[in-house]
């Protein structure tokens, strides 16, 4: 009885159920996270997150700024050990492999999950060096043709090629904001990835280089497992199949994307997706 | 709506109102004002004493030089040894040339006194170097000695009473026949950068100082350089964020600030006691400013490398790229103009220190540049202590003249920082 009654108002339930929706064809799972719980120092970001996230398709995680979406995301490719402090509970399965495992190489894990970041960052090398520097750091090119070979197809991949095949050895940094971004992804697929996160990839472009981008994700989950965090409840439903919505460090709901937007099993998810709140 | 929220409608023009911001632009204009004025009291400081200098210095950059026919008579140059010939005479006899009745000694010690102590020398070394002038006549430009280059330049005035002046009435006589043949000249004094330091102002120079702030500089470089580059790296990259860090941190920040001396005081300890570097040698003077450069270097280039940002070490670690790729591939050579521009300033810095130098014996009276780092040397700015510490007239001008070539030297380095940023310089 003390003991609860000492404990903090706002803190979540010890146990906290997501509502969960399958989908009708449920596809393989790629990467399995079982009830992960992210400290930063003393405070908790997330309490116990447990999702499966889907091969081959897209998995958008919505909720408001500060819901732990991001944090999530970047526990997948282990993005947060570079924070001071930060410490990951759970388990995180990449194919059935712990990913958190201390005989894991998060070099490796990151070449296998890549990541696109809010701000295009591209290096300040050239176009070509650009791609051609993930190929090149893990070995993937034997020679100077093969090299260019992946990086012209990845420009291509990322639908980039056309625009820049002129001037690939100009510096990536005098693109466009939606150029950079898709210089970006194209950089991630170099390494040949399994698993593409993407935090908030279009925030800092207008709608144009959006839509392109959007068309791009759509293209990609062809062949790549796709994360990506979004606040634009549009954009979470044209370019993902499967929806999480994240609240206060918790998931709350996830489903296939058409269910979680048109009817949602949790009363905090519709009030977010209507804009009531967040 | 509660009438106590608003304050009721303003009335911008009232006199109260326009006094108010009346005041306020006059406050801004009193800031502005203030600022005119510090900038402007230090342009005036700074100008005074780039004039001062260049007033007091500009005569070092020229030398009174004396053109005479110096007949090398065999009776005092043996042909088969022209190093060991009686130069004196040779050169009595030159003098006698242009004042024949000079027969005293005393009158011959005066007419001496014209040229340069070491007359004798440059004109044995020009016999030597060419001995078919033997039983015939050399015609050779010598300087003039110090009180002689004075009265060239202006700086002693003739009309003071004799026992006033350096150059006594019958030199003066002497002086005016050679300027009147037109045997007396003042071109650039080259000797300033190519002699060594001499007692005699005349031909004292800044060849060796030039040389042993460069070895020192070097030694400075090569050491502070890569430590400070390691260190910084380390304490900004690997190092963990707790008490000893904080220390260290602390510790170097406040090794900055350490009085120069300080340093120069454990050079002489450690460097010269314990390690027994000899004294003087532009091994221990580097090593010494070294010790001074490497806390600004590793704060320098941690700022450098604080400087990059965050967004393209996430975006090579999103690929897989190791610590160590991240750091040598990406953040380091983005720091580089940064980490570049410290170093050379820390290395002007350096340039310019003068007690640690003093305390490691970089202030001895050194004839000949130095040939090695182990060489007694003296540097830059100690020469400039040890002419201002000399009596002799002629050492006042060169020692501001010693001080425009310092600051000449710093000038440029900071010009090449200046470009290095401006030319390498990355934006995002």
């Amino acid at each position: 009885m003390a003991q609860a009654a000492l404990a903090p108002r706002d803190a979540a339930p010890a146990v906290f159920q997501t509502v969960r929706t399958p989908d009708l064809h449920p596809r393989p799972t790629k990467v399995k996270a079982d009830t992960v719980k992210v400290f930063y120092g003393q405070k908790q970001a997330l309490h116990g997150v447990t999702i499966d996230i889907p091969e081959k398709a897209v998995t958008a995680f919505i909720g408001p700024s500060g819901c732990g979406k991001s944090t999530f995301l970047r526990c997948l490719n282990r993005m947060n050990d570079t924070i001071d402090g930060c410490r990951v509970e759970g388990e995180i399965l990449l194919d059935n492999r712990d990913i958190y495992d201390p005989s894991l190489d998060v070099v490796e894990l990151r070449a296998r999950v890549g990541m696109v970041f809010q701000k295009p960052n591209p290096f300040p090398k050239s176009i070509f060096e650009n791609v051609a520097y993930g190929p090149r750091i893990h070995g993937l090119a034997r020679s100077k043709a093969e090299l260019e070979e992946i990086v012209v197809a990845s420009l291509q991949k990322a639908s980039l090629f056309n625009e820049v095949k002129d001037r690939l050895h100009e510096p990536g940094t005098g693109l466009s904001g939606g150029q950079q971004q898709r210089l970006c992804i194209a950089r991630t697929i170099a390494v040949s990835p399994d698993v593409i996160l993407m935090d908030e990839p279009c925030s800092a472009l207008d709608p144009i280089a959006t839509a392109k981008v959007e068309e791009l994700i759509d293209e990609l989950r062809k062949n790549f497992t796709i994360v990506i965090v979004t606040h634009s409840m549009q954009q979470a439903a044209r370019v993902s199949q499967r929806t999480a919505f994240f609240h206060l460090g918790t998931l709350v709901e996830e489903g296939p994307t058409d269910h979680v937007f048109t009817n949602p099993s949790e009363r905090r998810t519709q009030d977010y997706i209507t804009g009531r709140f967040g | 709506m509660s009438e106590t929220a608003l304050t009721g409608p303003v009335d911008w023009t009232s006199e109260n109102a326009v006094g108010r911001r009346r005041s306020r632009h006059a406050a801004n204009r009193r800031l502005q004002f203030y600022g005119i004025a510090a900038i402007s009291t230090a342009i005036g400081l700074l100008g005074l004493l780039i004039t001062t200098l260049v007033i007091g210095g500009y005569p070092a950059f020229l030398q009174t030089k004396i053109t005479l026919d110096f007949p090398i008579k065999a009776e005092y140059v043996d042909a088969a040894d022209p190093a060991a010939g009686n130069y004196r005479n040779v050169v009595r006899d030159a003098l006698l040339q242009i004042a024949p009745e000079a027969t005293t000694p005393p009158q011959q010690r005066m007419l001496g006194q014209l040229l340069t102590n070491n007359t004798q020398f440059f004109v044995r070394d020009a016999v030597v170097a060419n001995p078919s002038v033997i039983g015939g006549t050399l015609t050779l430009t010598v300087p003039a000695a110090d009180p002689i280059d004075q009265l060239n330049k202006g700086l002693i005035d003739r009309t003071l009473p004799e026992n006033q002046r350096r150059v006594n009435d019958v030199q003066l006589g002497f002086y005016d026949r050679l300027v009147e043949a037109g045997q007396v000249s003042a071109p650039f004094n080259w000797a300033l950068f190519f002699n060594s330091d001499s007692r005699f102002p005349e031909l004292a120079g800044l060849a060796g100082a030039i040389t042993g702030s460069f070895y020192a500089l070097l030694i400075c470089f090569l050491i502070s350089f890569p430590v400070g580059i390691a260190a910084a790296i380390y304490l900004e990259e690997f190092a963990p964020r707790n008490r000893w860090t904080y220390l260290i941190e602390v510790n170097i920040n406040n090794l900055a600030a350490v009085p120069s001396i300080v340093f120069g005081l454990l050079g002489l300890a450690v460097f010269i006691q314990l390690f027994g570097i000899p004294r003087s040698a532009p091994l221990a003077g580097g090593m010494v400013l070294a010790l001074m450069t490497l806390p600004t270097m590793i704060i320098v280039t941690r700022n450098a490398l604080k400087a990059v940002p965050p967004s393209i070490r996430e975006g090579a670690l999103g690929v897989g790229a190791s610590k160590h790729q991240v750091i040598m591939h990406h953040v380091l050579p983005l720091s580089l103009p940064g980490i570049l521009t410290g170093t050379i300033i820390g290395l002007a810095q350096a340039l310019g220190e003068t007690a640690p130098l003093l305390l490691v014996g970089m202030n001895a009276f050194i004839t000949s540049p130095p040939g090695g780092f182990l060489e007694a040397s003296t540097a830059l700015p100690t020469q400039i202590f040890i002419w201002a510490d000399s009596p002799e007239r002629g050492f006042t001008s060169r020692t501001s003249a010693g001080i425009l070539v310092l600051l000449g030297f710093l000038i440029v380095m900071n010009g090449i920082a200046i470009f290095l940023r401006q030319r390498l310089e990355r934006r995002w």
